[in-house]
């Protein structure tokens, strides 16, 4: 989902390189503040190891195979504002020494991959833990928040490139989306697996290592919950409002409607067309809907059948 | 091998292009991509020049063009996704091929770039900027450990294909995750001698 340069334009990657500026420097103050010192090469050695983590091949079917994003993973294990720290070094490494990703569409990664994607999955997974507390609870909340985060990022991308003009929002949307919220399922399995294989080898690293910081978590997810609607409110919701009335009208109140207006040859086509594209995004994100209800519900079960019963483990730890 | 896996052209030899000052290149490679992003679309004469300018870069630093062209070639799903989508799309606008053409030049820029520049370097420029010094400790340690932590989940690979006899397909997925859990717990053990290698040297 990296955008590489040229499929966002100026004024796009601007706006995301502000909002990204603002929270990656929020991170930076948060971990220089809450993290112990020991701790900080952990930061470094937490992004060589999702780098690494990214190049063990998940085989799917039929010569298709997947790989871990891993933020909401880095996120569950390291907390909020590493991990925004953390997926901004990744992506910076990936920019500049691979070519994965523009330079001036670097904005724009880390809005979606860190500060939505990321933290937004944070959000959701301390959500569902509260509510469901327990080891079952934490391997739900990271499955489900893994699915999340890969639909919410691919959601705020589609948004990036139809803000852009690169691609209309009726098919951006579907497209993308529609994928990621394939490629999610995917996301979600590994990473509670992932997880697990932590909690056995070493509980210890995996037992929230911000429970002394926690106090503070609340407003910490305030700030970037704000950053995100930010981004969302200029991304998203002109495309998502009542369509395609709300986009006319914003276009119409910004002035920039006559650039939109399609060819005089094209009128009537189009005039067809808009029904079976609405059509097209108002499916996926009825999808959307409901596959966050089913996603929920197969993170329920997946915890169920992998994490055995505490009072079993309990029975098995006493003799 | 890992560079090679990894798909990145690691030490090239001493050119001319090379031996130029990294922060020379940054600035003229980000000047070339925001010119080259900022561009309107028929800005044909832009374009040419960009690649003019690149092709005789890349010529003198004596990169492998093989290499330059399978890393473009990366992007040509995106290419062909957007066209895709253009064609679909109710105005018909029809940006595609100059979609292509900017994303094309800006990563051969930055291939051109990072190939002939060290990560070491392009961290002193970072500095330089003014670029917080917590983000730059954790950028030089994940460049340093990268390799490190790479060849590590590569032996773990062949360790366990070596103690496998069939190719068990249920559980594939389980064993597969079990190496990046313990592949995690092994970084996050090596960050904590790291740490005491750091304060044994007087880091604060």
């Amino acid at each position: 989902m990296h955008i590489p340069d040229g499929f966002i334009d100026g004024k796009t990657a601007a706006a995301t390189a502000l909002l990204s500026a603002a929270g990656v420097g929020l991170a930076l103050r948060q971990v220089r503040r809450r993290l112990p010192p020991r701790r900080v090469p952990l930061l470094g050695l937490a992004a060589a190891f999702l780098f690494a983590a990214q190049m063990v091949n998940f085989p799917v079917a039929a010569g298709v195979s997947g790989h871990l994003i891993g933020g909401v993973l880095v996120a569950a294990l390291l907390g909020p504002s590493a991990a925004v720290v953390v997926l901004t070094t990744v992506l910076i490494v990936q920019c500049f020494l691979f070519a994965d990703g523009g330079v001036l569409a670097l904005g724009a990664n880390v809005f979606n991959m860190a500060l939505v994607g990321a933290v937004g999955g944070c959000a959701i997974y301390h959500g569902v833990r509260r509510g469901w507390p327990g080891r079952r609870g934490q391997v739900a909340a990271v499955a489900f928040a893994g699915w999340c985060s890969t639909v919410l990022a691919a959601t705020c991308c589609a948004g990036q490139l139809a803000w852009s003009g690169t691609v209309a929002w009726s098919a951006a949307f579907p497209a993308l989306t529609g994928t990621h919220m394939i490629i999610g399922v995917g996301e979600g399995l590994i990473s509670a697996l992932v997880l697990l294989a932590v909690l056995r080898a070493r509980p210890d690293l995996a037992s929230e290592p911000g429970d002394a910081a926690s106090p503070g978590r609340g407003g910490e997810l305030v700030r970037y919950g704000l950053l995100a609607a930010l981004g969302l409110a200029l991304f998203v919701a002109p495309f998502a409002c009542p369509w395609p009335d709300g986009l006319e009208s914003v276009a119409a109140r910004l002035g920039f409607e006559h650039r939109a207006a399609p060819p005089a040859i094209a009128a009537p086509a189009a005039d067809y067309q808009a029904p079976g594209v609405s059509w097209a995004v108002g499916a996926t994100a009825l999808a959307g809907a409901a596959g966050t209800v089913i996603v929920f519900g197969l993170a329920g079960l997946l915890a169920w059948s992998l994490v055995p019963r505490p009072e079993e483990k309990a029975r098995a730890g006493k003799p | 091998m890992i560079d090679h896996w990894i798909g990145h052209y690691h030490r090239g030899p001493d050119t001319v292009v090379s031996r130029l000052p990294a922060s020379l290149k940054l600035g003229v490679a980000l000047a070339i991509i925001a010119g080259t992003v900022l561009a309107p679309p028929r800005a044909a004469g832009w374009y040419l020049a960009v690649a003019a300018a690149l092709a005789g870069a890349v010529i003198l630093s004596r990169m492998p063009m093989r290499f330059l062209l399978k890393r473009l070639a990366w992007l040509s799903p995106l290419v062909l996704g957007v066209a895709v989508a253009n064609v679909f799309q109710p105005g018909g606008r029809g940006n595609w091929p100059t979609v292509a053409v900017k994303s094309m030049l800006c990563l051969a820029t930055i291939i051109t770039v990072s190939n002939t520049t060290p990560f070491s370097h392009i961290l002193r420029v970072l500095r330089a900027v003014r670029v917080p010094a917590l983000l730059i400790t954790t950028l030089a340690l994940m460049h340093r450990y990268l390799f490190v932590l790479a060849e590590e989940a590569e032996r773990m690979r062949r360790a366990r294909t070596s103690r496998l006899f069939t190719r068990p397909r249920r559980a594939r997925w389980r064993l597969l995750s079990t190496v990046v859990g313990q592949l995690f717990v092994r970084a996050s053990e090596r960050a904590e001698r790291i740490y005491g290698a750091m304060c044994a040297r007087g880091w604060k």
